[in-house]
């Protein structure tokens, strides 16, 4: 299984799509490590360097509708070199967050008000997130704040997660 | 789906917050026994394998697409685990289209690691460069789709198949794999959208136009994880095409797939694919029509879509719900036209586009590229005297491939540049890094490469 906890990156915009996360210029890769340097290239969000910010996080904190658009797994592959195996957002595209899953990683919705109290406290913080996937939940901290937050996981995804992805799953039942 | 009221969040040391269950457990065949059903209701109890969890439907594939981008690394990853096989290879249709051909090394590879693998399982539907096209116009066109089919392929806009009355939902690489492998794919259950398109289409203004007035008025998010059904006069009176169109841009809203009815246009379409299948026409549509829906079915929300005094649409910014009247961005310039793309690359488009353009010349300022979507569509095109008139005035004419759309091999833009485009996506970057696109109908689109700024034809 793999790690969900870690530092966090915040990513304060709705509708990020799987083009900004690893443009199509990329996809003539044919390994997902060679996708590492272009994670959030073409994203539009005042503020972010993806050249220095995405360095060491291990979990992204967004808003809604995240990874809609294509259906390039390097989405979360490009995420998954890097890194990253957990994003937390309001809401998600269909093919991203399965694609996640499928992948064995976490793509988890928590509803609006707890992510703009989650923004207000902790953006711009150096903030660390410790997933307790056995007691569904997460721990949110900074130099000031310490949160629980808990979260649901479907029985589907759940054993995705477990089982390290849906193709060994498919394969012994299917 | 009902959300669990949330209370305010707790400033403090440690606060808790509750969120809502992420997939409620549904008894839905419980729940839905004296209902009637949806078309994609109807299509998954007939392909449902079993529920391995509450909200899961496993179901069984009719079709497998396979394009070269995203199915290499699934074959890459089936070798590597040792399970390099097939569940049928005269269900996989397979295209090389996104590059085509070739134009480096690494794309090169992407179609060997393809063409090997479809060698290697004597996939009898293979095409090649030079018998190539893109693959949600070349895969209806040779009668792989049929009403109350399953379908999946790595692509989103894989939703354009539902014009037929089928499932057809674009998946990532690891569905596809086991889609290959076991030909099954897990959903969520396919809650309904339907949308009645009313009026009728004003002269000038098309599918494109509807749907992009469609995707502005629900939003990028509008439809995520539902069906939509599009129905009502104007959907009736459209070709498979214009069905095509509207079908192609339903991921734009987020949506699973987008689903036309099945009717006598569908039939006709398919007929020459059919024809051994069924003693008549009307037997076939007797048989297709058991997709349609119940009139008791149940849908998350009824939208009635009034397209009457609808004008020529075009988007703005970098969302294709951010959407407004051509009129309203009329004079902005643009270095390029783009006419092709599996939204807007059919010979009904190229026909359109043509009328709009002949006898004239576009502006010196713009570069027209006009890409017909699959080597049918071509030579129509050609044998119709449409390429001439493009030609004539002033468009550079490329082979059928994915191309400028999404900024992999020809067309690509530079910073700063604008595209008027009939493709789908105005994402940033996604025609060349720093671009802007605007996309619109082949009317309008030609209309502007006319004009050398936005504009839209006033027939």
């Amino acid at each position: 299984m793999k790690q969900f906890s870690g530092p966090v990156l915040f990513l304060d915009r709705s509708d990020i799509n799987t083009d900004e996360i690893i443009p199509a210029r990329y996809l003539t890769e044919n390994t997902r490590e060679a996708l590492q340097p272009f994670l959030l290239e073409d994203i539009v969000l005042e503020g972010f360097n993806p050249g220095t910010d995405i360095h060491a996080k291990s979990v992204i904190i967004t808003r809604a509708n995240f990874g809609c658009g294509s259906s390039r797994e390097h989405a979360p592959w490009a995420l998954e070199t890097n890194g990253i195996h957990l994003v937390i957002a309001e809401s998600f595209a269909r093919i991203f967050k399965q694609n996640m899953f499928n992948c064995g990683m976490m793509a988890i919705e928590l509803p609006a008000e707890t992510l703009n109290e989650i923004f207000s406290t902790y953006a711009g913080t150096e903030t660390h997130l410790i997933t307790q996937l056995d007691k569904n939940h997460f721990i949110l901290k900074n130099q000031n704040h310490t949160h629980t937050i808990s979260f649901s996981l479907s029985g589907f995804n759940l054993a995705l997660v477990v089982a390290g992805g849906w193709v060994e799953y498919a394969d012994i039942n299917y | 789906m009902s959300v669990k009221n949330i209370p305010p969040f707790e400033r403090g040391e440690v606060g808790i917050f509750i969120i809502r269950g992420e997939c409620p457990i549904h008894d839905h065949l419980l729940e839905r026994n004296n209902v009637g059903r949806t078309v994609a209701e109807k299509i998954f109890d007939t392909h449902r394998v079993n529920n391995p969890f509450g909200d899961i439907h496993v179901i069984r594939l009719d079709a497998v697409f396979c394009h070269e981008i995203t199915t290499p690394i699934a074959i890459n990853d089936l070798i590597a685990r040792g399970k390099d096989r097939v569940f049928s290879p005269s269900k996989l249709k397979v295209v090389i289209d996104h590059v085509s051909p070739a134009k480096d090394a690494k794309t090169a590879l992407q179609g060997k690691i393809l063409r090997d693998w479809a060698r290697r399982h004597s996939i009898p539907d293979f095409f090649d460069i030079g018998r190539n096209g893109i693959c949600h116009a070349l895969f209806p066109e040779k009668g792989f789709v049929r009403p109350g089919y399953t379908i999946i392929m790595g692509d989103s806009h894989t939703c354009t198949h539902g014009a037929f009355g089928a499932f057809a939902a674009g998946v990532g690489t690891t569905d596809l794999e086991v889609g290959i492998l076991k030909g099954v794919c897990a959903f969520h259950y396919p809650h309904s959208i339907k949308i009645i398109i009313t009026g009728s289409l004003p002269e000038g203004v098309y599918a494109k136009d509807v749907i992009l007035s469609i995707i502005g008025r629900i939003g990028v998010n509008g439809a995520t994880n539902k069906i939509i059904e599009f129905t009502g006069p104007v959907v009736d009176a459209m070709s498979m095409e214009g069905r095509m169109t509207l079908c192609n841009m339903a991921v734009e809203a987020g949506a699973t797939c987008g689903i036309c009815y099945p009717d006598r246009t569908t039939v006709d379409y398919l007929w020459e694919f059919i024809q051994n299948d069924y003693g008549s026409p009307d037997e076939a549509l007797d048989e297709f029509l058991k997709f349609l829906p119940d009139e008791d079915a149940d849908y998350e929300e009824i939208l009635e879509h009034d397209v009457s005094v609808l004008e020529p649409q075009v988007t703005f910014g970098y969302k294709p719900d951010q959407v407004t009247s051509a009129q309203n961005l009329s004079g902005t310039p643009v270095d390029q036209v783009y006419i092709g793309s599996c939204t807007n690359g059919r010979i009904e488009d190229l026909r359109i586009a043509a009328r709009v353009l002949r006898g004239q010349r576009i502006k010196d300022t713009v570069r027209g590229i006009v890409s017909p979507a699959t080597p049918k569509i071509f030579r129509q095109a050609l044998e119709e005297g449409i390429l001439q008139t493009f030609m004539d005035a002033g468009f550079c004419v490329t082979n059928p491939t994915c191309g400028a759309c999404l900024g992999m091999s020809n067309g690509v833009l530079a910073e700063g540049e604008v595209c008027a485009s009939t493709t789908n996506r105005n994402f940033n970057g996604r025609m060349g890094k720093g671009a802007m696109v605007h996309l619109m109908s082949p009317a309008t689109a030609a209309a502007t490469a006319l004009a050398g700024h936005i504009t839209s034809w006033v027939p």
